[in-house]
């Protein structure tokens, strides 16, 4: 499986969800019994990311998911583990699109992705053109800001009022949606540890066979999540 | 140098739905055939099995089910004045790609067009006059009727395995069926799938309220199914995980599921992928073509595959891609109105009504593409168009499917889409809401059509198609009609919240957002060589040897999935192929 397109390393993969491999022999339901708490993300070995651009994506997507509440945030999740997956594979380098020129990244967005750089460039231009912004803004570097702060900049962000040069506007868009699709995604991409996010809102994940359920209405479907590796949860 | 391979009597360019039918159809004739598919082949194991097929991000989100950018794609303009941007990274709409097509990943909603849809023009004109036309509009008449289409309608129901409840048994209305439907020779092959509690309440409401609830018709087996052609399908589980998908059971229909092991037992077909045909090629005195050319992936060569007779079956953007590239049928110029490649694209028109009850349960996860109860009841054979002000009509449907969470999350509108109250609204509504969607008609226009870009190439160098797509006011109109009827009934039904997502007025087209892969016209069957690229027989009006099949032939699109028509039509033209050209082979009309 890991060496499909798409997938991440093997090396990435098993740093990233040991916790999870060491569940999926455990017949214990996620209800009964908190999930292990997830290694340390600061000692992950990134397969795309600098340590700084690294440190920003745990802080940015803390902020976009907190832990705060109930349900898991994106560090628990492991979100980030799963972007940097995502970006040093065929998505980051936007394999499946087609990139050829000329472009012309100030066209009207309805007419879409018109940027000459692959998700994993923009990341990589983006995150400092966003700090800079941060230490103009208020002396500091995006994860040196207090939550608040932290909030207010991504807001700036994503409204556009951050000053990013058209190449990069899209940045906003698909470090959110790539946020989502860590925390909701099967955790053999990395994200979504323990399948806590799958428990969270109630989806059963890979279970996939409910020809007896369609028919009991308004009845919540009681079993939790499955994934695709058969870890249980 | 390309490689010439020997001369085979049929050669089809695409083995999709329609490749797949013509395949099979024609080589019960004895003909020798090969098919060539530009992606790989694939079949429901190793491909589509479980648990490697339930996974949201491969096949949902990275698309890996479909045509990539990168191998074709098109550019994209809301008009003339417009410089035409490439469609770079895949969102409004999904071609397929590799063996079975679009025929895979399909929700398996199959339906029937209206008779009154077949004759719109001469249905419009004797009831309301040609006055209420609007000017742009290319409203026609399929060249085909109803009646005369009936017997491929009931072919393709059949060997596809359609579950479903028939309204209208030879003009006599049958309870529980859609009263509004033309008439069918006998009921669907299955009954219908059973009904998820979203499809129920929806059902209700609208019985309350004097409309006509029935279960929605779906290429989703509610039954064991042996076809025609000896194909088994197995009964449904209500997996959730149809659009985008390949079926891990046996239970949509598809040419996997319903035609391909069967025609590749036929020792007189043969098919080869990763063989993307390049271009048509052209007798001297340009009345036949004379095979293909297509790229072999394998030698990385060109390749020269004569045949006697072109079956162009790939997906309608794809097929007129080719016709233009290779000449068949004059291009489209929208400002002459002159030409026939490329003309009469046209789309289709939705919008939906979310509804959340906070103490409701509608587990999401299951269901089916074709799920739900529907109705008919502002179908186009049932509008006023003279009171309302517009053409057209849609059909409605309520029921569970995908509920993936990546994609599928609907939330009451002001809830953040990030932070903590983000994370609390995902628990609060998830399994929480249902939605009734309107599937609505969309007309053809002189302004909506398909070219040749000047800039952009392939990765063969092939300039790539233009496409130039606006919403119209007609469309926009009907669909605003759709949303006050709609949220009329949603109010009956006292949810929590409810919220709704129709174009309106002013609305520009945006190719970022799914909307659907309902591509229809631009090879545009028609009576006369002025009006459509293809005759009635789908047989290319100036090479009478080329037969060019799937939604590209439709003169505008109906309310429905397309499905049911491009399965009718490809019988059709199978049929016309086997019992006029074959043995004499000419222009049949």
């Amino acid at each position: 499986m890991t060496d499909l397109p798409g997938y991440p390393s093997r090396r990435g993969f098993l740093k990233g969800s040991a916790a999870g491999v060491a569940l999926a022999g455990l017949a214990v339901s996620a209800k009964a019994q908190p999930v292990e708490p997830p290694a340390p993300l600061e000692d992950y070995d990134c397969q795309y990311f600098t340590p700084e651009e690294w440190a920003f994506v745990i802080a940015a997507t803390a902020r976009l998911i907190p832990s705060e509440g109930d349900g898991p945030g994106a560090i628990e999740a492991r979100v980030p583990v799963f972007i940097d997956g995502q970006l040093a594979g065929d998505f980051g380098r936007a394999d499946d699109w087609y990139m050829v020129g000329p472009h012309d990244p100030s066209a009207d967005p309805l007419l879409g992705w018109q940027s000459p750089l692959n998700p994993a460039q923009i990341y990589r231009q983006a995150i400092p053109a966003f700090n800079a912004w941060c230490e103009a803004q208020h002396g500091k570097a995006f994860i040196a800001l207090d939550d608040a702060q932290k909030d207010a900049a991504l807001t700036a962000l994503q409204e556009g009022d951050v000053g990013l040069q058209a190449e990069l506007r899209d940045f906003f868009t698909i470090l959110l949606a790539n946020t989502k699709e860590g925390y909701f995604a099967d955790p053999m991409y990395g994200g979504n540890h323990g399948m806590q996010a799958w428990t969270h809102i109630g989806f059963p994940g890979a279970r996939a066979s409910y020809r007896e359920w369609a028919t009991r209405h308004n009845i919540r479907y009681p079993l939790g999540p499955v994934s695709i590796k058969g870890e249980r949860a | 140098m390309a490689r010439q391979e020997k001369k085979k009597d049929v050669v089809i360019v695409g083995l999709g739905w329609t490749g797949s039918i013509l395949g099979m159809e024609l080589a019960q004739e004895g003909l020798d055939i090969v098919a060539l598919e530009r992606g790989h082949d694939q079949s429901t194991v190793p491909n589509f099995q479980y648990p490697q097929m339930i996974d949201e991000l491969r096949y949902g989100v990275r698309l890996k089910m479909m045509q990539r950018a990168s191998q074709m794609t098109v550019t994209v303009r809301r008009n003339e004045a417009e410089t035409a941007l490439p469609y770079r990274s895949f969102g409004s709409f999904l071609p397929g790609n590799g063996v079975g097509g679009a025929g895979t990943h399909w929700n398996g909603l199959n339906w029937r067009p209206q008779a009154e849809e077949m004759q719109l023009r001469s249905y419009v004109t004797e009831r309301w006059g040609a006055g209420i036309i609007p000017e742009d509009m290319l409203l026609a008449d399929y060249p085909v009727t109803y009646d005369e289409m009936e017997p491929f309608f009931d072919r393709f129901e059949r060997v596809a395995g359609i579950s479903g409840q028939a309204g209208n048994l030879k003009g006599q209305k049958i309870d529980g069926g859609n009263p509004f439907e033309g008439w069918r020779s006998r009921d669907y092959p299955m009954p219908p799938m059973p009904t998820t509690w979203d499809g129920q309440k929806f059902a209700d409401a609208a019985k309350a309220m004097g409309y006509h609830p029935f279960k929605a018709p779906g290429g989703i087996a509610s039954t064991g199914y042996v076809n025609e052609y000896g194909m088994q399908m197995g009964p449904c589980n209500l997996c959730g995980f149809c659009e985008r998908f390949g079926c891990y059971q046996y239970s949509k229909s598809s040419p996997q599921t319903t035609i391909l092991d069967a025609l590749k037992r036929m020792p007189n077909f043969s098919y080869r992928t990763e063989s993307e045909v390049l271009r048509v090629e052209m007798a001297p005195d340009g009345k036949t073509a004379t095979g293909v050319t297509y790229f072999d992936e394998k030698t990385q060569e060109e390749v020269f595959q004569p045949a006697d007779i072109v079956i162009l079956s790939s997906f309608q953007l794809n097929n007129v891609h080719l016709m233009l590239v290779s000449g068949i049928g004059q291009p489209y110029d929208a400002m002459t109105g002159e030409g026939v490649t490329g003309r009469s694209y046209a789309y289709q028109m939705t919008g939906g009504v979310t509804m959340f009850f906070k103490d409701e349960e509608f587990n999401p996860f299951i269901g089916t593409g074709a799920n739900g109860m529907s109705i008919d009841d502002f179908g186009v054979n049932q509008i006023d168009f003279g009171r309302e002000g517009f053409i057209g009509g849609a059909y409605w449907r309520s029921g569970t499917t995908n509920g993936q969470p990546i994609r599928s999350m609907p939330l009451p509108k002001g809830t953040p889409g990030w932070g903590a109250d983000w994370k609390k609204g995902i628990k609060e509504w998830y399994g929480h809401s249902m939605s009734i969607g309107s599937h609505g008609s969309h007309m053809a226009y002189r302004t909506n059509h398909l070219d040749l870009d000047p800039t952009y190439k392939d990765r063969h160098g092939r300039p790539l198609m233009r496409m130039t797509f606006n919403w119209n006011p007609n469309d926009l109109r009907m669909n605003q009609f759709m949303k006050g009827k709609m949220e009329e009934l949603a109010k009956t039904m006292g949810p929590d919240l409810m919220q709704s997502a129709f174009k309106g007025d002013g609305t520009q087209y945006d190719v970022r957002p799914y909307q659907t892969t309902h591509n229809t016209g631009g090879h545009a069957m028609s009576s006369n060589p002025r009006e459509g690229a293809v005759n009635r027989y789908s047989q290319a009006w100036d090479k009478h040897n080329v037969f060019v099949t799937g939604a590209g032939n439709f003169v505008q699109n109906t309310e429905y999935n397309p499905t049911g028509l491009v399965g009718g039509l490809a019988y059709h033209t199978a049929h016309a192929i086997r019992t006029q050209y074959l043995s004499n082979p000419r222009p049949l009309i």
